[in-house]
């Protein structure tokens, strides 16, 4: 194949790659887009494979692990997809590391010269640096999402900070660049050892950036890993010359990066305090210690507020998720609009554990993505509404967010508080991960119906028969 | 000027061009789309895949080949695991669409 042609194939692939993400920006065109990326991937997989000096090792590897993606992928909860995505991007960091190590042992298998140029060294050291982070940071996040705490420290969704961690974390880094800088003016004969040890000091920065980041600030950290894993890969195809890498890295970098912006605003969190971490482990403290009494009701009161309402909004949070109960959830709803009401739900941004996480839990469930409305789109209506209904959340449906000197003010919420009757399901009064008061529970137009969001809302459908 | 521009240089043109795409075409996604962009996101990095197979393909004796074997496995999850778990995701969202275009 001549070098022209192979560049061409990476090109269409590199067009489809965007195509596909473009198809995602409404659900009727997304699964078409989804179409693209795979013939995009075919494409340049392929092209390679016809270039490549042997491919049987190749073949059998791809097997490998596609029947192990296949398996995953199948078999995945879709509670679990966080989790999932963060391995996901552990592997493509530490491919990143093993290309560039590969790469640095032969060039000239990868059309690059020997001895390496220097432009070529430092894209180089930067893919290997971003992907070892991407892979020991992309570990830690899993361990946090999967709840593995148990097995060490390291994984507890609380945060884990020691004293000078930033000064540590700073000096690594530091120490990393020197060793990098080495590295790209060494002769080739002396190049290893500055590249190991920017290699190992990147798997321990990777491990010291993430811990002190706490189970609420999730939905950042993975974004964040997502940008990483595609500035890596863009790292790999500098280092390779190779323009697909780069586009395809460039996309995925750029996407990650977006959905942490779009994360930290949903939070009012700057980015910094974020990645500077310590937020969001606190264990809710409880909160009001019978300052203020909240108007308790039984789940059969609510199905009496909802039958009688003409509008009723659902806010779901992760504690929906968490207690399984979307179907149920999918089955009042049904139920109340065959008696003609009509019931939306409202997602907010970090409802879930990471960006749009709502969305699909509650299309899996059977719930027309049509009823589903955005933050920004639905809280005009609260003012008309009946019965706004909040399902396992606190923090987003805060009303003190208006308030100035309050912890979260200044982050946007859903205004449940305008809606005529608030109907508010919990386990009990504790507060959310912000560990903040909440008043919304404690209003005359509020209705607390404690237990299991399961149980509760199941309840509501026998009730409702 | 006649001299060739240095690789460097059209990586770096590729690159920034790319990114102005990426910002872009990311912007106009869905919310309610945004777990599915991150999965297929995942799998298109697995686009690193076409290196470890040159890796895993290069003709010289040595590790290279064994270490580009190990990288081709770990990616080839992502590769076919990331498209395949968007796709299920997404048929979950065409699935209602369906449903109540029937109603």
């Amino acid at each position: 194949m001549s070098a022209n042609l192979i560049a061409i194939s990476y090109l269409v692939a590199s067009v489809l790659f965007i195509l596909s993400l473009k198809g995602l920006s409404h659900p009727l065109t997304a699964r078409r887009g989804n179409v693209f990326g795979i013939a995009g991937m075919a494409i340049a997989v392929a092209t390679t494979l016809a270039i490549a000096h042997r491919i049987d090792i190749a073949l059998a590897m791809l097997g490998a692990g596609g029947v192990a993606g296949v398996v995953i992928a199948r078999r995945v909860q879709m509670t679990q997809m966080p989790e999932l995505v963060a391995a996901m991007h552990s592997l493509v960091g530490l491919a990143a590391v093993l290309i560039a190590i590969a790469v640095l042992g032969d060039p000239q298998a990868f059309s690059v010269e020997y001895p390496i140029p220097v432009g070529n060294r430092v894209e180089l050291f930067i893919g290997t640096f971003v992907g070892a982070i991407t892979f020991s940071g992309s570990v830690i996040a899993f361990g946090k999402l999967a709840g593995l705490g148990k097995y060490g420290r390291l994984f507890s969704s609380a945060p884990v900070t020691f004293k000078g961690q930033h000064f540590v974390n700073l000096a690594l880094a530091f120490f990393m660049l020197g060793s990098g800088i080495v590295f790209t003016i060494e002769s080739p004969a002396q190049q290893w050892p500055p590249f190991l040890m920017m290699t190992a000091i990147a798997f321990l920065l990777g491990v010291l950036i993430i811990i002190p980041i706490g189970g609420a600030d999730m939905p950042v950290v993975i974004s964040m890993l997502n940008s990483y894993s595609g500035w890596a890969a863009a790292g790999i195809g500098f280092s390779l010359n190779n323009s697909m890498l780069i586009i395809a890295g460039s996309l995925v970098g750029s996407s990650g990066a977006i959905l942490s912006y779009i994360m930290c605003r949903a939070m009012n969190r700057s980015f910094f305090s974020v990645i500077l971490g310590g937020f969001g482990g606190a264990e809710g403290a409880v909160a009001g210690g019978g300052r203020q009494t909240v108007n308790a009701g039984s789940a059969e009161d609510a199905a009496f507020l909802l039958a009688n309402a003409e509008s009723v909004v659902i806010v779901p949070g992760y504690g929906l998720a968490v207690g399984r109960a979307q179907h149920a959830v999918k089955e009042m709803t049904d139920k109340l609009t065959a008696r003609g009401v009509n019931v939306r739900y409202a997602v907010h941004p970090v409802a879930g554990r990471m960006p749009g996480h709502m969305n699909v839990l509650l299309a899996e469930a059977d719930v027309p993505y049509e009823q589903v409305v955005e933050m920004d789109d639905i809280n005009s209506d609260f003012g008309s509404t009946d019965v706004a209904f909040v399902l396992g959340a606190n923090d987003v449906v805060n009303p003190l967010a208006a308030q100035p000197g309050s912890p979260i003010y200044g982050m946007p919420i859903l205004e449940v508080h305008k809606a005529k009757t608030v109907v508010v399901n919990k386990r009990s009064m504790a507060a959310g991960y912000a560990g903040v008061d909440n008043p919304l529970f404690y209003m005359d137009r509020t209705m607390m119906v404690f237990g299991d969001a399961k149980k509760v809302v199941e309840d509501i459908v026998k009730a409702l028969e | 000027m006649t001299e060739a521009v240095d690789p460097t240089i059209v990586n770096v043109t590729v690159f920034v061009l790319a990114v102005f795409v990426g910002y872009h075409v990311v912007w106009n996604v869905t919310p309610a789309l945004h777990t599915p962009l991150m999965s297929v996101t995942n799998a298109i990095s697995s686009v690193v895949v076409v290196g470890a197979i040159l890796a895993a393909g290069s003709s010289t004796a040595g590790y290279g080949p064994l270490i580009g074997a190990i990288a081709v496995a770990l990616v080839a999850v992502n590769t076919f695991g990331g498209f395949l778990v968007t796709q299920r995701m997404l048929g979950m969202f065409k699935k209602k669409e369906r449903k109540t275009g029937r109603k």
